[in-house]
């Protein structure tokens, strides 16, 4: 009974044909569970228990493969064996024997495996150059958008200026909606909103009435215009998305409230830093409490269960 | 009328011939191309067969006004100084205003590009209702579904280059849509950008995709997709006698082969053309 019962090929014996089925085996659980590991911390970007995830997957998987296959690669001895005393039979022709690694398929091997090294050297580098400067690198400049004389106390301004040096003119123009609620805590506050919809990315219009004539600003990259304006909230162009003076959401397709500078000042100049998303923002003004979260695109919850589909990108 | 030449004609001809068969000899191009051209198609193949045709001679416009215009257009996000123009904008603007036919050819592909999906929506339209993706063709659909999706994506990557505010903000929507796919979407999104932003980087970026990756890949495909075409043969239209005798036989014969040119002969001897009239 109890030989019955062992697993075939445990003890080194060819296995007999009568066992048809793989004894149950423990691994493909732990396989399955590192798997689920990895897709789970993907999705809430944690690259330790990825790690985890794929040591278990790796570690689980080849004991696995080993235990299934133990069958498989426990018959082959034999006639390897049978082999050699075939030829040992012919014990004369010692040079006619099967050579274990023939010349032709040497010569296969090395031109399909040099092959694959050349094309891998080619390959790589280019299709690295293609990818990677896309994620790596991506900083955003900071800007100097002038004294805080410039801003008076509860007015809106729309602020354009250039974003970026690398860009050409043409591009690189950025707006902003810009609000000082005064100081707080000895040190100014603003409300630095950015113009791109949440929705798909349009540009938001401020609601309301907008001065025409722009108030200039000298700066070293380029200088800053200042339009003053009374807007009762912003509304999106392309798909009617709308929110409200915090860029809350009150209408459309939005999935968040606006997107927002982080700023600092500096020899009494105020300085734009990276923007942030912003889930809600409960309060008004210096008060505001404001949900912050790191910089995701547009379209993408940053709260709720929908934020686990959108991993955070470098 | 005569079956006989006069010698006279005979010389012409084999003058005509030699190369023919000087090519023939040497590369078997001539005898490829009779099989292409001169094979079997079923009898009652109709005008919505010539579907497949039509969308690859919209190809083929793409391709030829495309390499035309790719010698005038300039990818480039830069302002020109002097007219405060970004260079990739004036030289559309040359294009179609200032150059000879240019307006001609710019308008082909640029309509073309419009007729080259509408055909392939209607191409694919002809092959699901003619039942013509099913064995042994399902291979081909496929092929046929990821041409669908790489002109799709010659659509995208062409309409920001003329570098307007329409082609601007379309494609910042389009690309923010592609964004939103679950996990990969943000990564797709800054390998399309070419960064966080839109910028001069997208601009190129989307040339590079639009008149060399994707057109390579569509080549290469199109020539998968015809030579499975060749290979398989044409479907007759379902309400055809040729369709409907090789359907699948309800006393499990073989598996039907619908609408296979030379289908191979059936074991149960019912000639495989009367089924219909039970």
């Amino acid at each position: 009974m109890a030989d019955e019962l062992e697993r075939p090929g445990e003890n080194g014996e060819s296995q007999d044909p009568a066992a048809p089925l793989p004894a149950p085996s423990i691994w493909p659980f732990g396989f399955a569970l590192g798997v689920a590991l990895v897709l789970v911390a993907l999705i809430i970007s944690s690259w330790v228990i990825v790690a985890i995830g794929a040591i278990l997957a790796l570690v689980f998987g080849f004991l696995w493969i080993r235990a299934a296959t133990r069958e498989v690669r426990a018959t082959p001895p034999p006639e390897p064996a049978a082999l050699t005393a075939d030829v040992e039979e012919e014990e004369g022709e010692e040079d006619d024997g099967e050579p274990r690694l023939s010349r032709s398929l040497f010569l296969e091997g090395a031109t399909l495996g040099i092959g694959a090294a050349i094309g891998g050297i080619v390959t790589l580098p280019s299709v690295g150059f293609m990818v990677l400067p896309a994620f790596l690198d991506q900083e955003y400049e900071q800007i100097d958008l002038g004294p805080l004389e410039s801003y008076p106390r509860d007015q809106w301004v729309v602020a354009k200026f250039r974003g970026t040096q690398a860009q050409p003119d043409g591009v690189a123009r950025r707006t902003a909606y810009i609000r000082y609620n005064g100081q707080q805590d000895g040190t100014p506050s603003f409300t630095i909103l950015s113009n791109r919809c949440v929705h798909l990315g349009c540009p938001v219009q401020p609601q309301g009435l907008t001065d025409e004539e722009a108030q200039m600003i000298e700066t070293e990259a380029g200088g800053v215009e200042l339009f003053k304006m009374a807007p009762s909230g912003f509304g999106c162009p392309c798909h009617g998305g709308a929110y409200d003076i915090e860029g809350n959401r009150t209408a459309g397709p939005p999935v968040r409230a606006l997107d927002r500078y982080k700023y600092s000042i500096h020899n009494g100049r105020l300085r734009l830093d990276e923007p942030y998303s912003v889930g809600k923002v409960k309060g008004t003004g210096s008060d505001a409490q404001i949900a912050a979260y790191d910089l995701v695109d547009p379209g993408q919850h940053v709260d709720g269960p929908e934020q686990f589909f959108y991993p955070y990108v470098p | 009328m005569p079956k006989t030449k006069s010698k006279r004609q005979q010389q012409i001809e084999a003058v005509a011939l030699y190369p023919v068969d000087w090519l023939e000899e040497r590369s078997g191009l001539i005898g490829g191309l009779r099989y292409f051209l001169f094979r079997k198609v079923p009898a009652e193949t109709n005008w919505f067969h010539t579907l497949g045709s039509a969308t690859l001679t919209a190809f083929i416009v793409q391709a030829v006004t495309g390499v035309i215009l790719a010698m005038y257009y300039k990818p480039s996000a830069e302002l020109n100084p002097e007219t405060g123009k970004p260079i990739a904008y004036e030289s559309i603007e040359t294009i179609t205003n200032d150059l000879t036919l240019g307006w001609l050819v710019r308008g082909m592909h640029r309509w073309g590009s419009s007729v080259f999906i509408i055909l392939l929506f209607l191409h694919m339209g002809r092959v699901f209702l003619f039942g013509a993706y099913k064995y042994p063709r399902e291979l081909n659909w496929l092929v046929g579904a990821v041409l669908l999706l790489m002109a799709m994506g010659e659509g995208l990557t062409g309409y920001l280059l003329p570098w307007d505010q329409t082609s601007y903000w379309a494609t910042v929507v389009a690309i923010n849509i592609n964004a939103n796919a679950p996990i990969a979407g943000p990564f797709l999104a800054d390998f399309l950008r070419g960064g966080q932003e839109i910028g001069s980087e997208t601009l190129t970026r989307f040339y590079s995709l639009h008149m060399l990756v994707i057109p390579g890949g569509l080549a290469g495909l199109i020539a998968l997709h015809l030579y499975l075409v060749v290979r398989l043969g044409i479907t007759p239209p379902p309400w055809t006698k040729a369709a409907g005798g090789y359907e699948a036989q309800p006393n499990g014969g073989r598996p039907a082969r619908t609408g296979l040119v030379n289908p191979s002969p059936r074991g149960n001897g019912n000639g495989g053309r009367e089924r219909r009239e039970s």
